[in-house]
Formats: structure tokens, C-alpha cells, sequence
């Protein structure tokens, strides 16, 4: 059935990108406390595709690392797909911006309806999109703005798009992201719960919530395939402990735990990592 | 029922035979005989009706003779068009006998409001639609009858002629009859009808024409749209009209039709006014086909933005619909589709994902293909969202949808914000400024009120309105019956009056008919959605859907009208949509506008008032709050009125109960309406007795209801979504939520009626007690003092005194609390005295005329106003609404007199005026029209408290009605009914209007 809204979490294809060598020294980020071991974070990163690709079953599109873009890997800023359709986005890092040219490439390979953020007012991290099934809600962080919402508003409009102050953390979706249909994961930070709050006012739906101990490690990825049922890909044990324990009680959910550690050291979470499509949505 | 015909037909012909002074044994003689003619023929009206009798599609014209004889007994009839003008006679079972002596039965008549009706009909069975109609006609019967016989009454003899002719036709009964006889009566009726062709576009793009009575309400018109579309889940449509500044508005069903659209465009466009939220639980395919045309509608022009894949998705299930499965060899669909789409390269490509999709629908019946559709338009966020524009406080545009769950701040597409209703404590607007209280936040400690800024006042009430409605309509189990008082009102006291979701699911559920058949054509509407084309920019796909039907052009020409009202709407959404700039909205409360003021201002109906006295059990009082809300109401100065007042300290207070907590609750407190509650008991009661009257003798029958309906304030009003606040009858109950509380504002008077959350339970009435209440106090009246008609500036100030001075004594949680009963006094006296004080209410009310010269001071003048329908304006703010009126009645030849007569001892002492209306009733009679609102207010001076009901009774008549005599008759009941009552004023207004076409 090609209804909308029709099979939340179901994907067919992911796109990926490399990890530039340039990640560990002139990546962006929010702390310069720790030191990323690349080769520690390519191994991850490994992992994370092999699970997309073999666990999973996706059709994994694996663009090069540009060593000009030294956060390339975090594809999912460059990009926002649901349905068929992709917008590019405007990343709101001037050093970022082109790293959507290779996404444009890819996502129109896929024969998505393309549609590009060219107001030079707006700017769009994807990772502060966070999509529930029914509705969106945009963070405004320092990466997005309210145009960038409006434009993002424009290109998905059969759903509500609703704006969400960030005040804390890179994203939106640094501390939350979805577990299920209605099911919205939170971190446990005073800012989390209040963009929590906020989402739950702002939508006509329920969503439940789970609630980690990590903001972090409420970034995870959730899908709904074929055979496979819910699937949640999570940070692993060692990272959080805490938070994977209420991880366990998702009974129902295929439980995948990822290696994100390095990666987390320059903001980038789980779903930083891959933009998802489910190809067979589009008619 | 039976009595009801007959009782009816007696006041009528009682004020008639009086009038022209005939003898009343003639009259003793005919009626059983009617009586029993009435009765059966109602019967076999009914049957007729349930079989979708023939006499539904007669020209109206037929159809009010019919019912002349007919139909005007019928009792689950919906609103009536006339309901208050009329002695609405509802009680059942009293013997047939009765109607032998007309008092007798008038006494017994309980007055009923339209809702109640509704409910019963509900109730009863499915039969409810075919009846509505019925009513409709019975009631517009009455002002025509009026006519006639006030024609005749110019010469005694031709009276007498004409009544027996009346009887005579009454007797017989039946139509045929009728027509048969080319009586004078009919001749006259013939000639004084005034009948106007309305045109309604349909949502198919044809339209449907129509006669209507000049005077016709809203709803009768929209009964015959629906009837014409086979409609029976009809709450959820509504009928629009373009004002004078090209908004859309809804038009109000309980009013008169040229009331509202105040220009000769009698066009209109029938339109989904409720969007279902699940529109699976629709019974009727029927329905859910003309929501499907809506919605093909919204998303064509944009106003219900989809993605391009739900568009063509959308367009499939539509090709489905109306052509069956994919047919390689009938390509008719493509034709269309090319000529719909303003971006031809994007035309192509939704024309082939349509058909595509078209294919995979496969086997699907029109109605699953409408079902899928509607599945998937649900969906779409903007679905059911009405859309306003407003400035944020900051000055910043946004807009405000409001919709089932709530109301949604947007800027520039997205949203800022949402206020679902649980979290919504009032709404209300002043002037240009709309507001919104918000219950407080599990970490907040106070409400908080956010306002915004709408572009005209009018914008604000449209706004309030549709809140209002929408609040009711989909989170109440029965509406707030419509504050009829107009007295001191400061506001509007527009209610929904329809039925609400959960009734008219109930209703339809009971709808058996076998599932009718209609034709799915598209063709009209081509032309429409075509004609809205070239504006569309948000939604470039839109039109596709609309036009799949036909060859668009071909219909182009046809209906030029649609096409104007399309373009209208086009631009009006898509400048709602895609003029948002950008701002931020939760502005701070610009000072929000008295709340405890406003908070009382609901006042009951006649229709609460009808209710209230069929349930006498369910009141709640508590003294002193009814006065609060009487504050704020404006007299109605219209009209001639003879008002009695009488003060007196009384309160209603009737709380909410929350339907999930006390689930078939109901609970009823009276306290003494004399009696002060424990704070005030050391206060000393002054009691004023006052009566005012004022008798208008017009040329034409003036309607109390149409009149009161335009009286509405236009500056301010105040809706409580979740507490029904105010001295409304009502009883509110929210559907059960869990964020839910029950609750009730502290600050407010509430009153509300509590009934049985059962979803289609009879209102609880409050009337009895407040009726009571006035015998009470009328017994224990020590001082009986006439009281000067109060300035309107003076009335104002008086208002917002009492406002005050109430406002503390309800905040008390002892007065108000939340807990479902009030123990405060007697309930039982309360309510046996409020039986006595019906009849003896009702009495008085008819119109009879004795001799009693009350009146001491007598002035004649010429007022320079010329007025057709509004007559006399005796105070308040009416003065504004004067104006108004008058400017838009450019009447050539009229000549108006009016008499005023005004009792000696007025205290200009100019104390607060606050009133609450206790009754409003008409009763129209062949010849008179008398209408009597009872409206109680209640002051605080210093200890002192006073309470004064006034009693106010406009006689109009359309012929030369003898006002001495009619006022001293009129007098005279007042003071059979009140002993201590005074007169104040009395008004004689008289009307000559030679030009009937001019007036509007």
C-alpha cells in the first residue's frame, strides 16, 4: 500500500560516506578534550555498514571520504529523505556545505524527487530533523534556522513540521531520535526532557517515551523490516552502560548494538552516519 | 403533542379573538375538534415524512400552508426558525381537554429550547431529519399567519371572516384542501410572502436554487441543501457566505439568513464545517462522498497542501471512484488532467503516477475508493485545520488554525505552537485582539493568556466563532445553548448551537435507510477547481484531483458564480499560507482583558431556558452569581419591549463535572435564591421591583430572535472551552481526556448545567430554579420602586460596578466548587415554586389584553430614527447597534411613532445594571407578537444588595393593534403575575412602512 505515512522505519537503501582522514584533527566539534583514534573510528564505522548491509539487508550506497570535508561521514546532515522525496540541504557549517554535492549525486541515482535548499538565508543540518512517522520537528540550533525549517516544511507537505528550540547540544537529535512508531527516545538531561515537552505539545499524536541516562545513547537507529521486525541499532554496553540497559526492555525490538565511541567524540552519533530510504515507498 | 397543536393554535387565535374583541366562546367551541384534526394529520405527516413524503419537495410556499395546520405541532423538530417568536409547546401527554381553555393550556406549555428538541428527536429515533425540516416550516407559518390575519384585522368583520377561514383550513386539514381554497387568507399570504431565490454551490460544482422566505433563517435553508443532497449526517457541513469584505463566514443557522449576509448576494456555498477526524466512523457513504469533495477542494486550491505523491495517490483513489478500475481504452481522465495543472512538465508526471496508481486500485467500489481517500487525506496535517491570520504580539504574522484537537499557532508554514482545547481555559476577543487564557503547567503556578492580533474585529469574532464552535462541536457531549439575552450585553453570546460530534454520532447511528444512491459526477466541479487554478501556488497539483471528473471546460461557463467564490477562497488560503513571515509567537499577554468580568457573561438562552424547566431537579443555584453575569448584558432595545423587572438576589452557579471522573452524575444544589450565602447574610436585601413596558405596534411582525441576533456586540466576547463558565444553562462536559481535569475557575461564575455524561443526554436545566428564585423573591419584595431607564453610559458603568462587586463572592471555593453538588438550600421548594412560576410566567406571557392604566408618565415623540425591524431602543449599548441598523435600513416611506411612557418615581440612583436573562419567549398570535424576556440582575451596594428582574415584553403587531389596550392588558398580567412590581417605561413605537422591498 503506498499510503502515507505508511511503514515508519522501513528502509531499503542507506547512503554512507568514508571518513576523512581529516576527521581526527579538523573535524568540528564541541570538545577537544579526547583525541579520536581514526583507525579505531574506521573500524567502527566498518561495523556500522556491515550491519546496514549484511545484518540489515540494505542496499548500502558508500560514498568516498573527501578529505576536504573532514566531517563528510556524518551524511546524514547533507540530506533529508522521506517518501521519494530528498532534500538537499544547507548545512549550517560553511565548511560543510559542499559536502552535499556527492549526497545530490547519489540520492538523484535513486531517482528521488530532488528539491535543494538554495535560499542563501536558510541553513538545515538533517541531524537536527527528526522524523516520527507523522510530523517532523526541526531543532533550531546553531546549525538550523527557521528557514531552513520552512524550506524543509515546503518539500514534505503532508506533514506538520514543528520547531524545537535547542539549547543544548549540537542537534536535535543529539538526544533524541525515535524507537519505534510513536515511541520517542530521550535523554535524561534537564534540555533533552524540555524538548521533549516541547514535541509533545506541539504534536496531535502521542508518542510515548523512553527515557536513557545518556543523551548520547538516545541517539539510535530504528527500523521496521521485512523478517526482521523492529530493529533498533544502539550504542553499545561498554559505551553506556546504563543507558543499554533500558535498551533491554525493548522486548519486541531486534537489538543491535553498535560501536560509536570514536565517532562520539566529534558529536557524531548513530544516525549521523547513514541517510536511510525505503526505495519500494516510491510508486 | 396534541396539546401542543391545539395550544398553539389557541394562543394564536386567543390574542386574535381579543384583539378583535370577539367572542371567546367561539373560539371554546373549535378547538378540541382541531385538536384532534391536528393530531392525526401530524400523524400522517409523520408517516409521510419518515417515507421521504412528496410534501418535503413542495415549494416552500405549500409547505408552510401545510404546516400551518400540520406541521407546527410537531415536536421533535429541530430548531425551529422561529423557535423563540413562537410559544414552543413541547410537554406531552397533557390531556386533550386541556385545550379547551386556552390559559389553561398555556399555562402548561413549558417552553423548550431548540436543543432539547434536537436531543429528544436524537433520541427518538432517525426519524429526526425528515422532521427538521417540518419544524423549520411550522415555525416560518407563524409570522406569515401573523400577517394575514393583522391585514385582516384591519376590519373587524374581515377578520371574523378570515379566522373562520382559518378554522375552516385548520379543520380540514390537508393540503389539498388548502389549495383548494382560494381563501382571502391565502390571497393576502400569497401577496405578503416575500420569497428570495437563493443559489448554493454545492460541492459538486452545481449549484442548487432555491426559494426561501425573506425572513427565513439560516437553518431552513440549509435543511433544503441538505435534503436536496439526501444528507443526513449533516452536522459536520455548514453553509457559507462572502460578507461584505469577502470573507467567508459561516452562516448561522439560528438567524435570519438576510440578517447576516447583510447585502442582496444571496449565494452560498455548502461546505464541510467540521472535519471528521476519523472519517471511518461516518455512517453513511453518502457523507463520506461529499467529504471526499471537499477535501478535493482544499487540496486543489491549496488550502490542504500534500506532498505530489499523496496528490496523485489522492487523484487515483478519485479516478477509482468515479470511473472504476483502469481502462487502457478510456482515457478521459488524461484530459482532464492535462488541462489542470499550472506546471505542465509536473501535469505529465502526475498524470501518469495516477494512473499508475490508478491501476493498483483494482476491484475497489466507489465507496472503498472514497473510504482510501479520506484514509489518506486524514493524514495530511492541515486536514480540518481553519486558518486565520493574526500578528503575534510582537506584531509578527502568523497564523492561527483551529481544528478539532485544539488551536495551531503557524508562522510561515510551520508550527510555533499549540494550544490543544484541554489546555485552553477561554477563549475570548476585544475588539481586534483575540485571546487565549491557558491552563497552567504542571510546574506553573499561574494562567497565563496569550493574545494576538487579528486584522479587524471582525476577524477577531470570526476566529472566536469558529474556536468556539469547533471547541464545542468536538469536545463536548451536548452544545452550551446560545445565550439568547441581549440585555446589557457586552458581548457576543454566540454558542454552537448544532450538534456535537458525539451526538451526531450517536444520531447517525441510528440512522436506518437503506444506503442511498448517488451518482458520483465530477463534472461540475471542473470548472470550479479550474477556475481556481492560476492562484495556486502552494499545492501546483492541487487541481488535478478536482478535475478528474470531466471535460473542464465545458462546464466553465456554467456556473460563473462558483468560479468567483473559488477564487476567493483561493486567494484567501493561499495568502494564509504563504504570507507568513516570521516572528515568534507566545507573546506575553497583552493585558488580558478582565477576565472575571467577562467570565460571567453567559446568559441563558430561551432555549436554556426551555430546558431548564423540563429539568427541574438538575439546577444548581448558589445566590449572587447569577448577578454577576447579568452585568453584562445589553438590553434589548430593539424592540418594543414591556419589561417588567423585578430585583432579586439570586445566583446559579451549576459547575462542570467532567464527564471521565463523574461519569452519570448529576447533581443539583439550589440554594435560596433570597437567601445570601453565608458571607452575605449580614448584607440586607433591598428588593426593587420594576417593571418596564413597552409596547410596539409595528406594521410588520418583528421577530425578537432576529432582532437579538444582530444586537450582538461586535467588540468583545468570551468563550470558556473547558468550563463553561457563566450563567449559561448548560452543561458542559467534556469528552474525556486524560490530561484532562476536571475544573472549574474560581475567578468565574460558572454555571453550567450538569447532566448525565451520557453523550446525548437532555441538558440540565437551570430554569426551574432561577424561576423559583423569582417567586421568591418577588414574595419577600418589601420595596417596590420604579426605576429610571438607565443611559447606555450609565449602564455600562453600572455593569462593570456589579461585576465587581459580585466577582469576590464566587471566587469563593464554598460558593464554587468543584465537587458536583452545592448544598446550599430547599432544593425541592425551589423547584416546586419554579413550577408555579412557570405558569404563572406563562400566563402572562400570552398575550392578552386588560385594561390597567399603570403607566404615570406618558411622552410622546418622534424618534428621528427610522427603524424597520429594530424598533425601539431604550438603552444601552443597542445605541451603537441602532446606528447600524439604522444606516442599513434606507426606508423611504416610513412612518414611526413612538410613545413613551415612563413611570414617575424613576431613581435616577444609576446603579448597576447587570442582568441575566431568565426567559425569553414569543409568542406569536395572528395578529400580535409578544415576546417577554425575563432578565434578573443583581447589585452590591455598600451592604446592600439588590436584585431587580426585569421583565421585559415587546407586543408587535403587524396591524393597528390598539396599544393602550394592549399595554394596559399587558400591564395588567405583569402585575397579576408580580403584585409588587412597578412599570417604568413604556414605549409605544409605531411603524408605518409603506416600502416592505427596501427594507433589509
Amino acid at each position: 500500500m503506498a499510503g502515507l505515512m505508511a511503514g515508519y522505519g522501513h528502509y531499503t537503501h542507506a547512503v554512507v560516506r568514508g571518513i576523512s582522514a581529516s576527521m581526527a584533527k579538523e573535524a568540528l566539534r564541541s570538545s577537544q578534550s579526547e583525541v579520536v583514534d581514526l583507525a579505531k573510528a574506521r573500524r567502527e564505522h566498518e561495523v556500522y555498514v556491515e550491519v546496514l548491509r549484511t545484518r540489515l539487508g540494505l542496499e548500502v550506497i558508500e560514498l568516498p571520504a573527501d578529505e576536504t570535508f573532514p566531517d563528510c561521514v556524518f551524511v546524514e546532515d547533507a540530506a533529508v529523505v522521506c517518501g521519494d522525496t530528498a532534500l538537499i540541504t544547507r548545512p549550517g557549517a560553511e565548511s560543510r556545505r559542499r559536502e552535499t554535492e556527492a549526497m545530490k549525486g547519489a540520492l538523484k541515482d535513486l531517482n528521488l524527487n530532488i528539491v535543494e535548499m538554495t535560499d542563501e538565508n536558510a541553513t538545515l543540518d538533517g541531524g537536527d530533523v527528526l522524523f516520527t512517522g507523522r510530523e517532523f520537528f526541526v531543532g533550531l540550533s546553531k546549525r538550523t534556522n527557521q528557514r531552513g525549517a520552512e524550506i524543509l516544511a515546503d518539500a514534505f507537505k503532508d506533514y506538520a513540521v514543528s520547531t524545537v528550540p535547542v539549547v543544548e547540544g549540537l542537534h536535535l537529535k543529539s538526544c533524541c531520535s525515535m524507537g519505534g512508531p510513536g515511541l520517542i527516545i530521550i535523554g535524561s538531561s534537564e534540555a533533552a526532557q524540555k524538548a521533549l515537552k516541547i514535541m509533545q505539545q506541539m504534536s496531535d499524536h502521542r508518542y510515548d517515551k523512553m527515557t536513557v541516562p545518556d543523551d548520547v545513547a538516545a541517539n539510535c537507529i530504528y527500523m521496521n523490516l521485512p523478517n526482521k521486525g523492529h530493529v533498533l541499532l544502539h550504542n553499545t554496553a561498554e559505551e553506556f552502560p546504563e543507558s543499554a540497559k533500558v535498551f533491554e526492555k525493548l522486548k519486541d525490538h531486534m537489538l543491535i548494538p553498535v560501536p560509536n565511541a570514536e565517532m562520539v567524540k566529534v558529536d557524531g552519533s548513530l544516525t549521523c552516519l547513514s541517510v536511510l530510504i525505503n526505495k519500494k515507498a516510491n510508486i | 403533542m396534541t396539546t401542543e397543536a391545539g395550544s398553539e393554535t389557541e394562543v394564536k387565535e386567543k390574542a386574535e379573538e381579543s384583539a378583535a374583541q370577539l367572542d371567546q366562546s367561539e373560539k371554546a367551541s373549535g378547538k378540541p375538534e382541531e385538536v384532534a384534526n391536528a393530531e392525526q394529520e401530524e400523524k400522517e405527516q409523520e408517516k409521510e415524512k419518515e417515507g421521504k413524503g412528496i410534501s418535503r419537495y413542495l415549494p416552500s410556499w405549500l409547505k408552510k400552508q401545510k404546516s400551518q395546520s400540520q406541521t407546527s405541532p410537531t415536536k421533535e423538530v429541530l430548531p425551529a426558525e422561529e423557535a423563540v417568536s413562537k410559544v414552543t409547546q413541547e410537554e406531552e401527554g397533557p390531556a386533550p381537554e386541556v385545550n379547551g381553555h386556552a390559559e389553561e393550556v398555556e399555562e402548561k406549555e413549558a417552553v423548550k429550547s431548540e436543543q432539547v428538541q434536537t436531543k429528544e428527536a436524537e433520541s427518538n429515533s432517525n426519524a429526526i431529519a425528515d422532521t427538521e425540516p417540518a419544524k423549520e416550516e411550522s415555525a416560518m407559518k407563524s409570522p406569515e399567519e401573523a400577517n394575514e390575519t393583522t391585514q385582516g384585522d384591519k376590519a373587524v368583520e374581515q377578520k371574523k371572516e378570515l379566522e373562520e377561514k382559518v378554522k375552516t383550513e385548520r379543520e380540514g386539514g390537508g393540503e389539498g384542501q388548502m389549495s383548494i381554497f382560494p381563501s382571502p387568507l391565502r390571497l393576502v399570504r400569497k401577496t405578503k410572502m416575500k420569497l428570495v431565490v437563493c443559489q448554493v454551490a454545492l460541492l459538486d460544482g452545481t449549484d442548487f436554487t432555491c426559494e426561501v422566505e425573506k425572513r427565513a433563517k439560516g437553518q431552513y435553508l440549509f435543511f433544503k441543501v441538505c435534503e436536496h443532497l439526501n444528507l443526513l449526517e449533516k452536522d459536520y457541513f455548514g453553509l457559507t457566505y462572502k460578507d461584505s469584505h469577502e470573507q467567508k463566514c459561516w452562516l448561522d443557522p439560528t438567524k435570519e439568513i438576510k440578517r447576516q449576509i447583510r447585502s442582496n448576494n444571496w449565494q452560498f456555498a455548502f461546505n464541510v464545517k467540521f472535519y471528521p477526524p476519523d472519517p471511518s466512523l461516518l455512517t453513511e457513504d453518502i457523507t463520506r462522498y461529499l467529504l471526499c469533495l471537499q477535501l478535493r477542494e482544499d487540496v486543489a486550491c491549496g488550502r490542504l497542501p500534500c506532498s505530489f505523491v499523496t496528490h496523485a495517490l489522492l487523484g487515483s483513489y478519485i479516478l477509482q471512484a468515479e470511473f472504476g478500475d483502469y481502462d487502457p481504452d478510456q482515457p478521459q481522465p488524461l484530459d482532464y488532467i492535462s488541462h489542470l495543472t499550472s506546471e505542465p512538465n509536473q501535469n505529465k508526471e502526475m498524470e501518469e503516477k495516477i494512473l499508475e496508481l490508478h491501476k493498483s486500485h483494482r476491484g475497489m467500489t466507489p465507496a472503498q475508493a472514497d473510504a482510501q481517500f479520506l484514509e489518506n487525506a486524514k493524514k495530511l496535517s492541515m486536514y480540518g485545520v481553519d486558518l486565520h491570520h493574526a500578528k503575534d504580539s510582537d506584531g509578527v504574522d502568523i497564523m492561527l488554525g483551529v481544528c478539532a484537537n485544539g488551536l495551531l499557532v503557524y508562522k510561515d508554514k510551520l508550527r510555533i505552537n499549540r494550544f490543544a482545547w484541554p489546555k485552553i481555559l477561554k477563549v475570548s476577543y476585544k475588539r481586534t485582539n483575540f485571546y487565549i487564557k491557558i491552563r497552567p503547567g504542571e510546574t506553573e503556578q499561574f494562567e497565563s493568556t496569550v493574545g494576538f492580533k487579528l486584522q479587524n474585529h471582525r476577524s477577531a469574532k470570526r476566529l472566536w466563532k469558529v474556536c468556539v464552535e469547533n471547541h464545542t462541536f468536538f469536545r463536548l457531549n451536548a452544545p452550551e445553548p446560545p445565550t439568547k439575552a441581549r440585555f446589557l450585553t457586552l458581548g457576543s453570546k454566540f454558542r454552537y448551537s448544532g450538534r456535537t460530534q458525539a451526538q451526531t454520532r450517536l444520531a447517525s447511528s441510528l440512522i436506518d435507510r437503506p444506503a442511498p444512491s448517488f451518482e458520483r459526477t465530477p463534472s461540475k466541479r471542473i470548472s470550479r477547481s479550474l477556475d481556481g487554478e492560476p492562484m495556486i501556488s502552494i499545492t501546483e497539483m492541487g487541481r488535478d484531483m478536482a478535475e478528474n471528473g470531466r471535460e473542464p471546460r465545458l462546464e466553465l461557463h456554467s456556473d460563473s458564480k462558483d468560479l468567483d467564490k473559488t477564487q476567493d477562497e483561493v486567494l484567501k488560503h493561499q495568502a494564509s499560507i504563504s504570507q507568513l513571515k516570521r516572528s515568534f509567537m507566545e507573546a506575553p499577554p497583552p493585558s488580558p482583558p478582565q477576565p472575571n468580568q467577562w467570565e460571567k457573561r453567559l446568559t441563558s438562552s430561551p432555549a436554556a431556558v426551555i430546558r431548564i424547566q423540563q429539568q427541574q431537579q438538575q439546577v444548581v443555584s448558589v445566590p449572587q452569581t447569577e448577578a454577576s453575569a447579568a452585568d453584562n448584558m445589553i438590553s434589548e432595545s430593539n424592540e418594543p419591549a414591556k419589561t417588567t423587572e423585578v430585583e432579586i438576589e439570586e445566583t446559579v452557579v451549576i459547575q462542570e463535572v467532567s464527564k471521565a471522573t463523574k461519569p452519570g452524575f448529576v447533581t443539583i444544589t439550589s440554594s435560596s435564591p433570597v437567601g445570601p450565602p453565608a458571607e452575605q447574610e449580614t448584607r440586607k436585601q433591598e428588593m426593587k421591583v420594576e417593571e418596564e413596558v413597552v409596547i410596539a405596534v409595528e406594521e410588520k411582525v418583528v421577530k425578537q430572535e432576529s432582532v437579538s441576533s444582530e444586537s450582538e456586540s461586535e467588540d468583545e466576547a468570551e468563550y470558556h472551552p473547558n468550563v463553561p463558565i457563566s450563567i449559561s444553562h448548560t452543561q458542559i462536559s467534556e469528552v474525556e481526556e486524560e490530561e484532562e481535569q476536571q475544573e472549574k475557575e474560581e475567578d468565574e461564575v460558572a454555571e453550567h448545567d450538569v447532566s448525565v455524561p451520557g453523550a446525548l443526554t437532555l441538558p440540565v436545566a437551570g430554569q426551574p430554579a432561577k424561576e423559583a428564585s423569582e417567586e421568591i423573591e418577588e414574595s419577600r419584595t418589601e420595596d417596590a420602586e420604579a426605576e429610571k431607564k438607565m443611559t447606555s453610559a450609565d449602564e455600562k458603568e453600572r455593569e462593570h460596578k456589579a461585576e465587581e462587586s459580585t466577582d469576590d463572592p464566587l471566587m469563593t471555593p464554598e460558593e464554587a466548587p468543584s465537587s458536583v453538588s452545592l448544598p446550599e438550600e430547599p432544593v425541592a421548594e425551589l423547584v416546586s415554586s419554579a413550577e408555579e412560576e412557570e405558569e404563572h410566567k406563562m400566563n402572562g406571557e400570552s398575550s392578552l389584553v386588560e385594561e390597567e392604566p399603570q403607566p404615570q408618565v406618558i411622552c410622546c415623540s418622534e424618534p428621528p430614527v427610522v427603524k424597520t425591524e429594530m424598533v425601539t431602543i431604550s438603552d444601552t449599548f443597542a445605541a451603537q447597534k441602532t446606528e447600524i441598523a439604522t444606516k442599513e435600513v434606507p426606508i423611504v416611506h416610513t412612518e414611526t411613532k413612538t410613545i413613551t411612557y415612563e413611570a414617575a418615581q424613576l431613581d435616577g440612583n444609576g446603579d448597576d445594571e447587570p442582568g441575566v436573562l431568565m426567559t425569553a419567549q414569543t409568542i406569536t398570535s395572528e395578529s400580535l407578537c409578544t415576546t417577554t424576556t425575563t432578565h434578573i440582575t443583581k447589585t452590591l451596594k455598600g451592604g446592600l444588595s439588590e436584585t431587580r428582574i426585569e421583565k421585559r415584553i415587546v407586543i408587535t403587531g403587524d396591524c393597528d393593534i390598539d396599544h393602550d389596550q394592549a399595554l394596559a392588558q399587558a400591564i395588567k398580567e405583569a402585575k397579576e403575575q408580580h403584585p409588587d412590581m412597578s412599570v417604568t417605561r413604556v414605549v409605544v413605537h409605531k411603524e408605518t412602512e409603506l416600502t416592505e422591498e427596501e427594507e433589509d
